[in-house]
């Protein structure tokens, strides 16, 4: 049992009050606790100690758990309520979960954290449970006249044992209401957790396989019009002229307009990335009807000049981002990155002299990998519903940060934040991409002008050839070895457009005597953004492909290997500033060595080993090759987790399966590459998606058993797929993949 | 535009479109039946997926008029209470992430077993090649069907 504050810095994290038809509501703070990380909590902007949860406890004693979070895949409207109901002790079946209704007074805030959200809300749901049982137990004390101590609860019961007295928790949740929030409450022992650690089902599992209407796409209003835009055919490119003198009189066709996404001089914030600044509007009565005058629009585009744009970026810095003018084109990409890795690298970390130990090698293994731009592609392409009028904007669909898109749109609409109010959707997938909200601010400058409510959606050429993609990176690593075959230096250099990829103070750092990182950019007018599991989702690959090089180079065991490494970082980290904990690290290699008999070989199957850290979580995946004729199939993906204590193991499980998936889907095709400006692809047709066929037919996932509190899922297990993948294709092959995507046109599988 | 008589869903409805109007948007934005996805417009993705006379169709490439007289079924007619054997198997293996490419999964999965009642694991792959899942979702989707084909 620990104690825990239900305030901090006299904030207070939780609200009582009775419910109307009786019973008791707590609002709480989803995400926010003194507890994880004080670090995390004083960047954090203050809104999000906004209370924007709650709990109800009605008199019947059903729970209903309102989660602000929008569902994007990542479970977590299932499991983290999960948390709060197992504080609460109450039975999985009596709990509701529920999307909170929106910026109504209270409930003002709703943020998706990805991998971020289990880690920031583990301790403010538990508070949550805690507070309203322990209010709960003051409720029943009060009335049964006995000491709060003797009352006990179990599946949603208070019990006074020595009366034998018991009442449902529905029976004093009015009285309960009445109660001050208790200044500290007590948590459970991890050990007598019922419902954490047992897998529960997706509470939206039947409306999703039934088909309702969960998606912003979905949205529907009377009177509602259709919108689409049409945005630049290049990057580089700007509006010169419409001609829709056609397209005006086409059948359902209500207006075409121009208009400006962004304001020159607003001040940019870190998610207004925004690929076009002015783009055509069509709207009309019906999608069909809108997609028909799209085809038929005559739109002329010119080249604009460079310019620079402020952004404020997350941490409160401020950036000045240089866009330089032209039309690029992927082989430039690639002689760019080159030559810059080569001219201007900068120093990020060091440790011990490594040109020393370079100068002194008795051998030396270089080797450069590159990765391409890549499309989020999630299956719901962006689209958002908007409905300006003089006053106010009521908005609604899949969105990941409302929070930071609520000023751009209050400064670009001249509506004051109070008076919008932004309503999320389930998403189609989000991966990123939905943080970046320029379709939103599209649709509410259509509605404005249409003085109507509008919906408005991308095609699924808008969605692809609309920017915001994964940058693209290339990385060298050198590795020098001494006569003895022991690593003696490693140097990477790593950079990409517009972003480096670079974590100089994860492994292999803190591991190797002498250590080199270096760091470079090269500008772009190509917009990009997140992309499930930022820089980590192409560094892994790189410094895992190039580790199994080195290891057998020097002719051991890939696994025993990065064992020895981490065995070093363990018991005698070089530098100070080392990210990751080693112990975790080796923990889940050897867990995945044991669960996939690694060592055990059978002929006919062909192995990588990959493991990396990222999210604060550590996993290690063993993925194993068949060649069917000269086709490789993947058999198997063994995962090895460790994401501190695991809420729910099933859905924990599938998060790993469907980014093991995603991994080798976009490691063997993903890419999208540039021609004068224009994405060369804007369609599945061209885009390559791994199918089912190409995907490994058993994929198993294990999770470390500890007590360390939890840590992201979705993310983490995306990384290292990408280094398994190569270092089993090089075993069934013969050949490695230093470039990205790894098959495509020559090579099948499945 | 014109008048095309269509049967959804066991239910006949008549709708005021264009001829060339894909079912796909007939659907979505004239009969509000929106659990028929749009993920591409152009046949490769499968998130549209409807019945065509029990056959997998996608419905993006389907006009209005080439659906006339003919029984469609959406994911909404699939089953009165959301209890076919096949929306079951995916509750039981909970399959579903973000959820979107789910209802064209749904639909290619029960006109294969309709069609082939005991598929092979190669015989499903060929079935279900067309849906995309872009969160990864396909170790399940193979294991819901084979849960759904043993019921069958
Ligand atoms: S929308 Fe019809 S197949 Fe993609
Ligand atoms: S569940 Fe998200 S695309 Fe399939």
């Amino acid at each position: 049992m620990r104690l825990i504050k239900t305030s901090c810095n006299r904030r207070s994290f939780l609200k009582a009050s009775a419910l109307s038809g009786g019973g008791l509501m707590l609002g709480f703070s989803w995400l926010t606790s003194c507890q994880p990380a004080t670090q995390d909590a004083l960047s954090m902007p203050e809104a999000w100690f906004d209370i924007n949860a709650y709990l109800k406890i009605g008199d019947n004693g059903i729970v209903t758990i309102m989660s602000p979070n929008p569902e994007g895949g990542q479970n977590i409207k299932t499991s983290m309520p999960m948390i709060v109901a197992e504080e609460l002790d109450i039975d999985w079946k009596d709990v509701l979960v529920e999307q909170a209704p929106l910026n109504t007074e209270l409930y003002t805030r709703q943020f998706i954290g990805g991998s971020q959200a289990i880690r920031r809300g583990w301790e403010s749901l538990r508070m949550a449970g805690a507070t309203a049982r322990k209010m709960l137990r003051q409720a029943a004390a009060q009335t049964w006249q006995v000491p709060v101590e003797d009352i006990i609860t179990e599946g949603g019961i208070l019990h006074h044992k020595p009366s034998g007295k018991s009442a449902h928790y529905g029976e004093m949740a009015a009285a309960a209401a009445g109660l001050p929030v208790p200044e500290e409450v007590e948590l459970k022992d991890i050990d007598d957790f019922k419902i954490i650690g047992t897998s529960r089902k997706n509470v939206d599992g039947k409306k999703i396989v039934t088909g309702q209407p969960l998606f912003g796409i979905d949205t529907y209003q009377e009177g509602m019009l259709t919108a689409m835009i049409v945005h630049p055919a290049a990057f580089g490119m700007k509006l010169k002229s419409v001609d829709d003198a056609g397209v005006r009189s086409m059948p359902g066709i209500r207006d075409v307009f121009t208009l400006k996404v962004l304001n020159e001089e607003y001040e940019r914030q870190h998610f207004d990335t925004c690929a076009f600044l002015q783009v055509v509007a069509i709207v009309g009565d019906s999608t069909w009807e809108v997609m028909n005058a799209k085809k038929a629009i005559d739109i002329q585009w010119e080249p604009f000049t460079a310019y620079t744009e402020e952004r404020t970026h997350y941490s409160g810095t401020k950036q000045t981002l240089i866009i330089p003018a032209g039309l690029e084109t992927t082989s430039e990409h690639l002689a760019l990155m080159a030559e810059t890795a080569a001219e201007s690298p900068q120093e990020v970390r060091r440790d011990g002299n490594p040109e020393a130990a370079f100068r002194n090698a008795s051998r030396v293994i270089e080797r450069t990998y590159t990765a391409p731009f890549l499309a989020h592609n999630c299956m719901e392409p962006m689209n958002f519903f908007a409905h300006v009028t003089a006053e106010k904007a009521t908005l609604k669909g899949p969105l990941q940060k409302a929070e930071l898109t609520e000023q751009t749109l209050s400064a670009r609409l001249g509506i004051p934040v109070e008076n919008i109010d932004i309503q999320m959707t389930r998403l189609g997938g989000g991966y990123g991409r939905r943080s970046y909200a320029n379709w939103l601010i599209e649709a509410a400058l259509i509605s404005q002008k249409m003085n109507a409510p509008v919906k408005l959606v991308y095609t699924r050429e808008d969605d692809m050839t609309g920017g915001i993609y994964r940058p693209m990176y290339q990385a060298t690593y050198r590795a020098a070895l001494d006569a003895d075959n022991n690593l003696t230096a490693i140097h990477i250099n790593a950079g990409g457009i517009p972003e480096s990829p670079l974590y100089a103070n994860r492994f292999p750092a803190g591991a190797v005597e002498n250590y080199l990182a270096e760091s470079w950019t090269v500008n772009t007018n190509i917009t990009i953004g997140s992309f499930r599991a930022p820089r980590s989702n192409f560094i892994a690959g790189a410094e895992q492909s190039f580790l199994d090089e080195v290891a057998e180079a020097v002719v051991k065991d890939p696994i025993a290997f990065r064992l020895e490494l981490l065995e070093r970082a363990r018991t005698n980290p070089v530098g100070e500033d080392n990210d990751y904990d080693a112990t975790r690290l080796s923990g889940v290699l050897e867990l995945v060595r044991e669960k996939s008999a690694w060592g055990q070989e059978q002929s006919n199957l062909h192995r990588g080993v990959a493991a990396y850290f990222c999210h604060n979580s550590y996993v290690a995946q063993v993925l194993d090759l068949v060649l069917e004729g000269d086709q490789p199939v993947v058999q198997k993906v063994t995962n090895a987790v460790d994401c501190g204590i695991v809420i729910n193991p099933d859905a924990a499980a599938n998060l790993a399966e469907g980014a093991v998936v995603d991994g080798i889907g976009n490691a063997l095709f993903g890419e999208m590459t540039f021609k004068e400006g224009i994405p060369e692809k804007n369609n599945f047709h061209t885009y390559r998606m791994i199918r089912m066929s190409e995907a490994p037919k058993e994929i198993d996932v294990h999770f470390v058993q500890n007590e360390i509190d939890p840590t992201g899922m979705g993310e983490p297990t995306f990384p290292p797929v990408f280094g398994a993948l190569a270092n089993a294709l090089y075993k069934a092959t013969g050949a490695r993949h230093y470039s990205q995507p790894f098959l495509g046109k020559e090579l099948n599988l499945g | 535009m014109a008048l095309f008589n269509l049967t959804i869903n066991g239910k006949k409805q008549q709708v005021d479109v264009g001829p060339s109007t894909p079912m796909l948007w007939v659907l979505r934005d004239h009969l509000n039946l929106v659990g028929t996805k749009y993920g591409c417009g152009i046949a490769a993705c499968g998130a549209c997926t409807i019945h065509l006379e029990g056959t997998a169709t996608r419905s993006c490439q389907l006009p209005v008029s080439a659906a006339e007289g003919k029984n469609i079924t959406s994911i909404e007619g699939l089953s009165e209470n959301g209890d076919h054997p096949v929306q079951q198997a995916w509750l039981e293996h909970d399959v579903p992430q973000c959820g979107y490419c789910q209802a064209g999964q749904i639909m290619s999965a029960s006109a294969l077993l309709e069609a082939n009642p005991n598929p092979s694991d190669a015989e499903i792959e060929n079935a279900m090649d067309g849906n995309i899942c872009r969160c990864g979702t396909y170790t399940r989707i193979k294991a819901a069907i084979k849960t759904a084909a043993q019921v069958k």
